[in-house]
């Protein structure tokens, strides 16, 4: 993957935090919503997400809100974490988003 | 292996219960029982209470089941359903005021997360909180 496409980084404390570029090619609907949603649930830390410069952050285990979320192809996606493991959750939903949610995100 | 909350899907058409139990395995996978039941014994339109609690049986799970209906008899006739149900299991089932596709495909993701029945319900029901 190129590595322009995305940055991860720790800000402070526990918190990660990470940017990838949305390459799917009708951006974030309703499968990849669910991709993105299952992962970040794998992790006990708090994920949130949102479309770079966007005002608000968003519970990225929230299903009904990353659909909602109408991110667009093409636009970037931040992607923060806090707790334990908030590393890790970045780093895999940073993966996920930059490998296109492949089929078999177990 | 954590057990998860069983999906049940309940229209007046076997079509549209089949192609909702359908986009939840593919959207969200086959770890999450998913059971369905539509139309009447004659092909038509409608929902019976024997085939809704025979979606119960094959959607169960320990943790229990959330039901998604459509419209009005899907819904009387499962909580009929719900009623039949033995006293130890009747807790653990609950009808879900949601939209019944998107509605079973949010509670079927959240369900894939190791989630509570009530938890399952609440993101479903998420959709209707407008």
């Amino acid at each position: 993957m190129d590595m322009d496409m995305l940055e991860t980084s720790k800000t402070n404390g526990e918190a990660f935090t990470g940017t990838v570029r949305l390459i799917h090619a009708v951006g974030m609907h309703a499968r990849p919503a669910v991709k993105l949603t299952k992962l970040a649930k794998r992790f006990q830390a708090h994920v949130a997400i949102r479309v770079e410069g966007a005002a608000d952050w968003i519970n990225a285990k929230s299903v009904a809100k990353v659909m909602a979320l109408r991110a667009a192809h093409g636009s970037m996606i931040e992607i923060k974490a806090l707790g334990e493991d908030a590393q890790a959750a970045v780093t895999a939903l940073v993966d996920l988003v930059a490998a296109d949610f492949p089929e078999a995100g177990h | 292996m954590s057990d998860m909350v069983g999906i049940v899907i309940v229209s007046h058409s076997k079509d549209i219960a089949k192609g909702t139990a359908d986009m939840v395995r593919q959207m969200v996978g086959s770890e999450v029982k998913v059971a369905f039941c539509g139309g009447n014994p004659d092909g038509g339109l409608g929902t019976s209470v024997a085939g809704i609690i025979e979606a119960i049986d094959a959607a169960w799970s320990a943790k229990g089941v959330a039901i998604l209906v459509d419209l009005g008899g899907a819904e009387t006739n499962s909580e009929m359903a719900v009623e039949m149900l033995e006293p130890a299991r009747r807790d653990h089932v609950v009808v879900c005021n949601a939209p019944i596709v998107e509605g079973a495909v949010m509670a079927a993701t959240e369900a894939a997360g190791g989630s509570s029945l009530d938890q399952v319900r609440a993101v479903a029901e998420e959709l209707s909180a407008g």
